[in-house]
């Protein structure tokens, strides 16, 4: 392999999984090829599987299934002392029983090193930091960004080929932690390791990173450059996710045409005609503008100052857009809006119906929440009948219920939640929502496991437990081939 | 989980099978030996002989009313100090509960020794007051038991939770009676515990002081001395019966930091 | 003010009587332990005989002496034993750990009648191992303190980051070396004290001692109660010394780790 292919390749992850022993998937086939000398950052919610892959990168957990390919050598199974990688914690974890001189030298002492190099490492490590003269202090008179800057030095030390951070300065002040990123940045420019950074926190991964990986519940969403990453959002929750997003339904109109918001605008993306979208809209690429010049009107009903704009909401119909501006404007002022067709980003609709593919039990009912009233098996199949307990297709030959596999289709618009308990059949946790301008999607998650689309207009938290009532006529049924 | 946690729970071996050689089965001979006559032959004789013959029976009771009335005493007595204590402002306080705990730190044989001396001088003869000497001699010994788990459980007591009932129009005494004594239970718990059961076993503290009634930790006693392991092993599963109910009963009520033995003398 | 100060005042006298209760035995006992008197109430002359018969019979000598090795050699093994299935018990999982914690329960709650009893018939009656060979006394206590040892422990190893012992492994240590070098100084607090309460259950214990040592040895408690029973009043007497002596043993390390404890609380708010 020649050298340039080899820093291409540095770090391989295959199809990484991990299943916790309760069942629970944390990461599910995370599969990434990382460079050389890259700043990779894994971004998403907290519960989204980013440390999880980080500590199976580290060595702390081990995959159920997947590779870890480090220069082509695999290193899935190896402990994490014969890694050549380094971790810095979330709290740091610095040995309270030690002084900052026999933290840092901790790693090189096992190594077994020469005393006068460990001194000179270790001092030199110290000037990295910025915290020259610190050796005999102990880590409890150290400041929370003092022992982060230990706890990096502790790890650079040893010169690993890769440097894991896990949300190191998730424990810093804002101001401590603005500081922190810019350090951390030149000091990655400096050392030229591979630093592999895990956090909830957007700004910073737009901040600091050469590559982003967005992750939910256990997936990659999308791999890319910080602007691509902004600029370019996968699907809803990218966007959601990275800053703040006005997202709408919509419909493709014609070339570069897209209509949402009761109003066609011009857009820079080319998708098919009629197709469903979801188009993306950042706040500050909304213009205000005088009513009639805008492409839609609305009213503005809140503006809040958030020093070096205001944060502008205005209602256009029964669409909520929230716009960034340096100018001010007038509660309840009519105003017009209009966006640069650069300004809009198309995303192809995710599938926006609740389909399930169920099985059928004995005496056809459905294997759905409990069995559907009235399901009548004959009417999936053309002509079939039933003669007594048996299912007979149109050549008279009989049908078992298990070869049968039917999709039930349900409209998120026909779905309503409740805080009834009682009230629906399906009860569950809601597990992601978005806001799309006039009502909000929201997927539920039933005790079952099933994820269940709901489009509601009211506003509900995130984990609250709901009860779904799912009206029989919304239920559509087809035949799986 | 990964390959390299496994030498740690290996290190957990030699101690469970400690356990398991020098506590589980020990309990599971006992309990041999108790249901079992000099042939090894199974007998419900040992249990029938205990709960028919009066002296056992009486035994039993005077343990009883011996456990009952120390743990009564103690409490009483320990109970004020701890709440004295707890609530004070004073800058020794703990100095003082130090000091009531230091005599824990002196074997007890040697304790008992001087209170007899002291005994004997005013009341002349022990001998006249087998029950009351008793008395004096366990609350003596487990006082300290008692007050350090109610001095913590009472140090804990927020402050501010006084404060509220006062807010809310209680007097002192109401405080007291509606606050601060429901949520001293889990200390008052963890006394009773560590005093009820050893003053119904500790027979060395009747002996010393020359009481020649039986407890059921001198029943065990003599038992052995005839080398009877049969009797004497039905006597420790009666008293593990009584101890298994006592912790199922207050287990509900101990606080975590204070629940055992251990909790108080850390 | 002055009016807190009156509330307090019941409340100082009544702390004040216990103490002197509490107190009064053993300083009785230690004022005529000076006297030649064989019983207290009748004074005599100021006398250190006692003090001299306690150092130099041979049969007290070897008591004592006896009593103390017992005491750290059966608390050594219970720390060691107790630590490392503090470790074990912490790291496995909950079915493994929730059997140890509740066997180790059994001798805390036990009363010690019942343990030095069931402790004898299991090694004496049942495998027949000589009393003799200090092997059921040293077992027996170490069942009665390992316990403590374990419940010391297990906090400290709660309390412990448990991302600690991954950065030493992440650092290159192997699970020992993180183990000694990360894990043991943490929980070394916990292992001091549940060795020191172990030494003291160990001094303290009478039953265990009178159902598994050897006919000719006797632990401080067990020759105390037998001199009760018996009648030399020599002997009687170089007992009070000995209680005496203990005593001030014992104020003098009170005094000294509170001066201890003091002076690190100081150092900290420096």
């Amino acid at each position: 392999m020649d050298q340039n292919a080899r820093s291409e390749h540095f770090l391989e992850i295959k199809s990484l999984c991990r299943t916790f022993e309760d069942g629970f998937m944390a990461v599910d086939n995370f599969s990434l090829t990382i460079k050389q000398g890259e700043f990779v950052t894994f971004l998403g919610p907290s519960g989204c599987g980013k440390t999880t892959t980080l500590r199976m990168l580290a060595g702390f957990d081990m995959p159920s299934s997947g590779e870890i390919l480090l220069n082509g050598k695999d290193i899935t199974k190896l402990p994490p002392n014969e890694r050549p990688i380094n971790t810095v914690f979330q709290r740091y974890a610095l040995f309270p029983h030690l002084n900052i001189f026999d933290n840092i030298a901790f790693g090189l002492k096992l190594k077994k090193l020469p005393r006068a190099e460990i001194v000179r490492k270790v001092k030199k490590a110290l000037e990295m930091v910025d915290l020259e003269g610190f050796e005999s202090r102990t880590v409890q008179t150290l400041s929370g960004g003092q022992q982060q800057r230990i706890a990096i030095a502790r790890a650079i030390v040893n010169e690993p080929q890769i440097l894991l951070l896990d949300e190191p300065l998730g424990a810093l002040d804002l101001k401590m932690r603005k500081e922190m990123q810019l350090e951390l940045k030149s000091m990655h420019d400096k050392l030229g390791i591979t630093f592999i950074y895990v956090t909830h926190d957007q700004e910073e991964a737009l901040t600091m990173s050469d590559k982003i990986v967005v992750m939910s519940e256990g997936k990659i969403q999308q791999v890319g450059e910080p602007e691509d990453i902004y600029n370019e959002p996968k699907n809803a929750f990218v966007a959601d996710f990275i800053g703040d997003s006005n997202i709408f339904n919509g419909i493709m109109t014609g070339k570069y045409k897209v209509r949402f918001c009761g109003a066609e605008f011009t857009c820079v993306d080319d998708v098919e005609n009629g197709t469903m979208v979801e188009a993306v809209l950042r706040p500050e690429d909304i213009e205000i503008t005088p009513p009639d010049e805008g492409i839609i009107q609305g009213e503005v009903s809140s503006v809040v100052f958030k020093g070096v704009h205001y944060e502008i909401t205005v209602l256009s119909g029964k669409n909520e857009l929230v716009i960034q501006s340096t100018r001010k404007a007038q509660v309840g002022s009519r105003v017009g809006l209009s966006v640069d067709p650069e300004g809009i980003h198309i995303m192809i609709a995710e599938s926006m119906l609740n389909k399930f593919e169920v099985g059928v039990k004995n005496g056809f009912r459905l294997d759905f929440l409990d069995g559907v009233p009235d399901f009548d098996i004959t009417s999936l199949l053309p002509g079939s009948r039933m003669d007594g307990g048996t299912l007979l297709d149109a050549h008279g030959d009989e049908v078992a219920p298990e070869t049968l596999r039917v999709i039930v289709t349900i409209k998120p618009e026909d779905i309503t939640m409740s805080d009834d308990e009682e009230a629906g059949m399906v009860k569950g946790h809601i597990v992601n929502m978005i806001y799309k301008g006039d009502h909000y999607r929201y997927i539920v998650r039933s005790d079952d496991d099933e994820d269940f689309i709901v489009r509601d207009e009211d506003l509900w938290n995130m984990n609250d437990y709901v009860s779904l009532v799912i009206p029989r006529d919304s239920l559509q049924f087809a035949l799986k081939k | 989980m990964g390959v390299f946690r496994f030498s740690r729970k290996q290190l957990g071996i030699p101690y469970a099978v400690f356990l398991i050689c020098f506590v589980a089965a020990p309990l599971l001979v006992i309990i041999y030996y108790a249901f079992t006559n000099g042939e090894g032959r199974f007998t419900l004789g040992n249990m029938t002989g205990f709960f028919t013959s009066p002296y056992t029976i009486g035994t039993l009771a005077y343990s009883f009313a011996i456990a009952v009335v120390t743990t009564c005493v103690c409490l009483l007595l320990a109970y004020p100090i701890a709440y004295i204590l707890a609530r004070s402002r004073w800058k020794s306080k703990s100095v003082v509960i130090v000091m009531f705990v230091m005599p824990m730190w002196i074997n007890f044989t040697l304790r008992i020794t001087a209170l007899k001396e002291l005994l004997t001088m005013i009341e002349g003869n022990l001998a006249f007051h087998p029950f009351l000497n008793t008395i004096i001699g366990m609350t003596y010994d487990f006082l300290p038991f008692m007050i350090l788990p109610m001095y913590t459980t009472l140090l804990k007591l927020d402050q501010s939770l006084l404060e509220a009932a006062a807010d809310l129009g209680a007097n002192p005494f109401q405080i007291f009676l509606k606050v601060t004594l429901p949520l001293s239970v889990p200390g008052i718990i963890s006394g009773v515990v560590m005093v009820f059961l050893p003053s119904m076993t500790n027979y060395v503290v009747l002996d010393m002081l020359y009481n020649s009634t039986y407890i059921m930790g001198s029943l065990i006693g003599s038992y052995f001395s005839a080398y009877d392991w049969h009797n004497g092993s039905m006597i420790a599963l009666i008293l593990l019966f009584i101890i298994l109910v006592f912790t199922l009963v207050t287990d509900r009520y101990a606080d975590e930091d204070t629940g055992n033995r251990g909790g108080a003398l850390l | 003010m002055k009016a807190a100060v009156k509330k307090e005042l019941p409340g100082k006298i009544f702390i004040g009587a216990m103490l002197v209760i509490l107190y009064l035995p053993i300083l009785v006992l230690a004022f005529y332990s000076f006297t030649t008197s064989a019983n207290i109430g009748s004074v005599h002359g100021f006398s250190m005989d006692n003090y001299v018969n306690l150092f130099s019979n041979e049969e007290l000598r070897s008591m004592i002496f006896g009593t103390v090795l017992l005491a750290f050699g059966s608390s050594l093994l219970a720390a060691a034993l107790g630590t490392l299935g503090a470790i074990g018990a912490f790291y496995s999982r909950k079915a493994a750990r929730g059997v140890i914690g509740g066997l180790n329960e059994v001798p805390v709650i036990n009363a010690d009648v019942v343990t030095g009893f069931s402790v004898c018939i299991m090694l004496v009656v049942v495998l027949g191992i000589d009393k003799n060979t200090f092997v059921p006394l040293v077992i027996g206590h170490v069942v009665l303190s390992a316990p403590f040892v374990y419940l010391s422990v297990t906090p400290k190893l709660k309390q412990m980051d448990s991302s600690l012992y991954e950065a030493a492994m992440d650092l290159g240590a192997t699970p020992r070396q993180a183990l000694t070098k990360v894990v043991l100084p943490q929980i070394q607090p916990g292992i001091v004290s549940g060795f020191a309460l172990a030494v003291t259950l160990s001094l303290d214990d009478y039953f265990i001692a009178s159902y598994t040592k050897p006919a000719t040895f006797d632990t401080i408690s067990t020759y105390v109660v037998n001199a009760t029973k018996g009648s030399q009043t020599e002997i009687k007497t170089a007992l009070w010394a000995l209680s005496t002596l203990i005593f001030l043993i014992v104020v003098l390390a009170v005094v000294l780790m509170n001066l201890r404890g003091g002076k690190e609380e100081a150092d900290f708010e420096d």
